[in-house]
């Protein structure tokens, strides 16, 4: 059969080699289940294993090949999503014990779907913050998905169990989804590429909403080319999601080739450059001499906008689970609960003028634009924290560690804009991320500028041994 | 509320909560009334930001057209 090297695969190199038939999807469906068995008790990233639904997909994927037919752009690529992405069979968990009792989904989000259409094949659910209110996936129900370069660290949130997932080796894609920074952080922390695409540029149908405003999903991989194959089968109008953009397919792996000639790049200055360890600076300015970037620019009133964030984000996930926290307050992990509950009494005032300061910003995002292209900054303020630890030393100041892990990603998302989350190649143990960050619908140029980094040796996924 | 001191806090979580028949137990009171703290720091910076009346919130209403 084959002669793939599966401990360097990233998953376009398996599915190339499903499609040019030198291995089948069943084949790398049980590598991979056998792979998890082996490996997930000790990091804690999936919370169910679809072992004999996976490789009845695995199979049909190989049926189609032996019919002649088309398998799909994705054909036998092993994946799994966050556990608060609809999965048809399985009950949506969104990391929560209430949710538990619910029936199980009748069919999958849009987004998994999508994927499975295109020959993917999903082996999974994985953990993450109960109903995505976190920066560290310390779930109190289903315990902490461990960061898999150190045991003893988180893998950031809210997406933890799909960025450990991925830099475990254990599926070469996963979903997560990000509101202010949940598939950034985890992503940076645990080593891999991470795409928050542009607010409204993929349906979020079928995924459990935690504050709708901010709420986007997308793609942790283990190569640019992995993240971008994915997205592009993603993208496309969704009628039911009353945020999609509606625009057709722009697809970006085609034009991942094209390099970056003609790209305008700037470093973030002011809030973007301060507040942060050193090392966390440092893989910026590693990247930007990769890119030969020297420019400096600003956001206006970057500060301000991660606090009108803070105010939405509070005050919209405590509207939904409203009634939970009502009737059962003693049923949420204790590390969401008293922020749901202080969420419900966010006077309108303070909501809405957030989102009138989300209109100013937006204006001030824009002119910047209209003088770079592609925006460079750190992703995490520092490594990954250990499991536990409350407080941690921030630029010689003493802060909470949960809410200061979000400190750089949240006034980007607060903007809507395309972000890929790259880690860069350091001889570190603990892994760090810059995001590469461009205008609205732009995803072109994220995926395009983290190409030629992995091209150059500058960004690579760190794979757990 | 947005110099809030910890007794403002504290009589706004009550209030409000009451208001909004929202049961805060003993046990989670201190919490809810720390992230109240927190947001309404976040809140402070938001609502000193001098905006002009034009500016409009973010979120964009859709009405629906219904197709005969």
């Amino acid at each position: 059969m084959s002669a793939i090297e599966y401990a360097a695969a990233d998953g376009m190199a398996l599915v190339e080699a499903v499609r040019g038939g030198r291995a089948r999807a069943r084949e790398i469906c049980e590598r991979t289940l056998a792979r998890i068995a082996a490996r997930d008790a000790a990091i804690n990233a999936f919370t169910r294993v679809r072992t004999e639904q996976a490789l009845a997909d695995a199979d049909r994927v190989d049926a189609t090949i032996a019919a002649g037919r088309d398998p799909g752009p994705l054909a036998g690529m092993p994946f799994a999503v966050k556990n608060l992405f609809d999965v048809a069979g399985l009950t949506t968990l969104a990391g929560s014990k209430i949710n538990a009792s619910r029936p199980p989904a009748a069919r999958d989000a849009f987004t998994v779907a999508a994927i499975r259409r295109a020959g993917g094949v999903l082996v999974g659910a994985l953990n993450m913050d109960e109903y995505a209110y976190g920066f560290t996936t310390e779930n109190s129900h289903y315990g902490p998905t461990r960061n898999p370069h150190d045991p003893t660290r988180v893998a950031g949130g809210s997406s933890g169990g799909s960025g450990a997932a991925v830099s475990a080796g254990l599926v070469p894609l996963a979903l997560g989804s990000d509101t202010n920074g949940s598939i950034r952080v985890p992503a940076a922390l645990c080593g891999v590429f991470g795409l928050k695409p542009t607010y409204g540029r993929l349906s979020r149908t079928g995924s459990a909403l935690f504050a709708a405003s901010l709420d986007h999903v997308g793609p942790l991989g283990r190569s640019v080319r992995d993240v971008a194959a994915t997205y592009d089968v993603m993208q496309g109008p969704d009628p039911s999601d009353p945020v999609s953009a509606g625009r057709p397919v722009e697809a970006c792996l085609p034009r991942l080739g094209e390099g970056i000639g003609g790209l305008r790049i700037a470093v973030l200055d002011s809030h973007f450059a301060k507040g942060g360890e050193p090392e966390a600076f440092a893989a910026v300015a590693q990247v930007a001499a990769a890119l030969g970037v020297s420019r400096r620019t600003t956001i206006p009133e970057a500060a301000r906008a991660r606090a009108a964030a803070m105010v939405i984000t509070s005050a919209e996930g405590a509207t939904l689970h409203l009634a939970d926290l009502r009737a059962r307050a003693e049923d949420f992990d204790p590390l969401t609960r008293d922020r749901f509950l202080a969420g419900a009494l966010v006077p309108a005032t303070w909501y809405l003028q957030a989102q009138r300061f989300r209109s100013w910003y937006r204006a001030q995002v824009t002119a910047v634009f209209r003088e770079v292209d592609v925006l460079l900054a750190p992703t995490t303020p520092c490594p990954a924290p250990r499991i536990g630890q409350e407080r941690m030393m921030l630029d010689g100041v003493e802060v909470l560690t949960r809410p200061n892990l979000g400190v750089f990603t949240q006034p980007l998302s607060f903007g809507g804009l395309p972000i890929l989350s790259v880690r860069v190649t350091t001889s570190a143990a603990l892994a760090l991320g810059v995001p590469i960050i461009a205008a609205p619908f732009r995803e072109d140029h994220v995926l395009r500028v983290g190409a030629l980094l992995e091209a150059k040796g500058a960004a690579a996924a760190a794979i757990a041994a | 509320m947005t110099d809030s001191s910890r007794s403002d806090l504290e009589a706004h979580v009550d209030a409000a909560a009451k208001l909004l028949a929202l049961p805060i137990a003993p046990a989670h009171r201190p919490g809810v009334v720390l992230y109240m703290g927190v947001i309404a720091a976040a809140a402070a910076l938001v609502m000193e930001f001098p905006l002009a009346d034009e500016v409009e919130a973010a979120p964009v209403f859709a009405p629906a057209p219904v197709e005969p």
